[in-house]
């Protein structure tokens, strides 16, 4: 164990200066695992309401946690309401967009990085193909979904639905 | 044989041309003898299991079932052989924290394989558990039928065949007509099956399957696309299970169970890959198999994902 750790530590040392001397390379250079960007579905946006921009452009941003009165009001926040409102993930300056906690603008088709903030276990999961559901090849191309293809982001829990049929009883034999 | 002929009898010319030869082998003797003669003779030229078919006489079976099926079902019907992939083992995984019991894999399992309707044969069964008792068989309810699931208190079990490495019911079959494929697949030769239904009674998850009546399948339903192992339609008198629906998997498909969850509770991969989704939760999960002390060994693995 300890000679293993020596050696992990000659070969970090000598990466290192292979990088120092290389100078070229950078972290950079290796893929990005969390932040690479998935092949998923369109995101699932109620008729008629995206770009937001098509009525937001000409709105003044008002940045006053509120009650919607006028607009969205079939919206209900469910997602731990107490703590969080619309400009939390919707970015204000471009309406067509999300942002991350940092200020990172992204689009709506890579929303799951903006879940996997707070959702990380779920997000490792989902990125395994473990969380969610997958369909195509088990060993080729799989579909992802993405997390607001099943699950509402302002009511993520899922709604109790209604069962197929139960098997029918064996019936012995005819009295 | 020894008996004295009465005075005068004609002594047949059978006996006089063998001679004394004939006196050392007694009827019983030769009885035996043609006998087993008769059973090699048969076993060496009579119908072969389909594990040693040679393939042009399995090809032509294949296309006569797919003249038989098409006609009877007036639809074209392909009927596949497409053997294991090398350096695969094929394992399933079902997340019981997941499943909320709606049954959409049940009838998604009976279309793509062509179940019987009526009968009916389901090789999915969804079994609701309490929450108090745990994993509990004796008082598992698959009869349940609530207007909306989940059910308060109550968790869903889903069991199909468990794939078992160390499989009960392939050891029972006296015809040699189910086995395990190099894939892991426990499979069945409806040629070979004679609905004896020794491997129900050996099986310990109620897997298996037994076509009491002629099994039916609704005009139009019929799914088209089948393995000679797996969802081909079956005759009456044949015991049938899952096969991972082999038809679609040993072509890299997910199975349609899989597909059709809505929750994502099921997962499926193959176990020798470092890389799938199954190594990943073996790894990463709390993971059971049911009826673990029975040492059948499943490849159906439950899982916790929260």
């Amino acid at each position: 164990m300890m000679r293993g750790m020596r050696h992990l530590s000659l070969v970090a040392a000598l990466s290192a200066l292979c990088l120092v001397s290389g100078g070229g390379l950078s972290a950079q250079s290796q893929p990005q695992r969390p932040t690479e960007r998935l092949e998923v579905p369109p995101p699932p946006f109620s008729e008629g309401i995206f770009p937001c921009s098509a009525c937001h452009a000409s709105m003044k941003v008002n940045r006053t946690r509120r009650p919607l009165a006028e607009m969205h009001t079939d919206i209900v926040l469910t997602h731990d309401a107490d703590h969080r409102w619309c400009l939390d993930c919707h970015d204000a300056e471009n309406r067509d967009m999300l942002h991350l906690a940092s200020g990172e603008r992204l689009s709506f088709d890579e929303s799951y990085r903006l879940c996997g903030q707070c959702h990380g276990e779920k997000y490792r999961d989902w990125r395994a193909g473990v969380h969610g559901r997958r369909t195509g090849d088990w060993n080729g191309h799989k579909a992802y979904l993405l997390c607001a293809n099943c699950h509402n982001p302002h009511q993520p829990h899922f709604k109790p639905i209604e069962p197929k049929p139960a098997p029918v009883r064996p019936s012995g034999p005819a009295k | 044989m020894d008996r004295p002929l009465p005075e005068g009898t004609p002594v047949p010319a059978r006996d006089a041309a063998v001679g004394p030869a004939s006196s050392r082998l007694s009827r019983r003797e030769f009885a035996s003898c043609a006998a087993a003669a008769a059973g090699l003779l048969m076993t060496a030229c009579g119908p072969k299991r389909l594990l040693e078919f040679p393939k042009e006489r399995l090809n032509s079976r294949l296309r006569d079932l797919e003249r038989e099926y098409s006609r009877k079902f007036a639809t074209a019907v392909t009927v596949a052989d497409t053997p294991p992939m090398p350096n695969v083992l094929f394992a399933y995984a079902l997340d019981i924290s997941r499943c909320i019991g709606c049954r959409r894999c049940v009838y998604a399992c009976v279309d793509e394989n062509n179940q019987s309707r009526d009968p009916q044969v389901h090789w999915i069964r969804v079994l609701q558990m309490d929450k108090d008792r745990g994993v509990d068989f004796t008082h598992a309810d698959p009869y349940y039928q609530p207007k909306e699931v989940p059910e308060e208190n109550h968790f869903y079990v889903p069991t199909a065949c468990q794939q078992c490495r160390n499989a009960p019911c392939t050891k029972v079959c006296p015809t040699g007509a189910t086995w395990t494929d190099p894939d892991g697949i426990v499979v069945i030769d409806y040629d070979w099956c004679i609905g004896c239904r020794y491997c129900m009674a050996a099986c310990p998850y109620g897997a298996r399957h037994f076509n009491w009546g002629e099994p039916t399948i609704p005009a139009g339903k019929l799914n088209p696309k089948t393995h000679i192992l797996g969802n081909r339609p079956r005759p009456k008198g044949v015991v049938e299970k899952c096969t991972f629906c082999i038809q679609r998997t040993r072509n890299g498909r997910y199975p349609a169970c899989l597909e059709a969850c809505p929750v994502g509770a099921r997962k499926f991969g193959n176990l020798l890959d470092p890389e799938s989704e199954i190594r990943y939760i073996i790894e990463h999960k709390r993971v059971l198999v049911l009826k673990e002390d029975l040492n059948t060994m499943p490849k159906f693995f439950y899982f916790y994902a929260t």
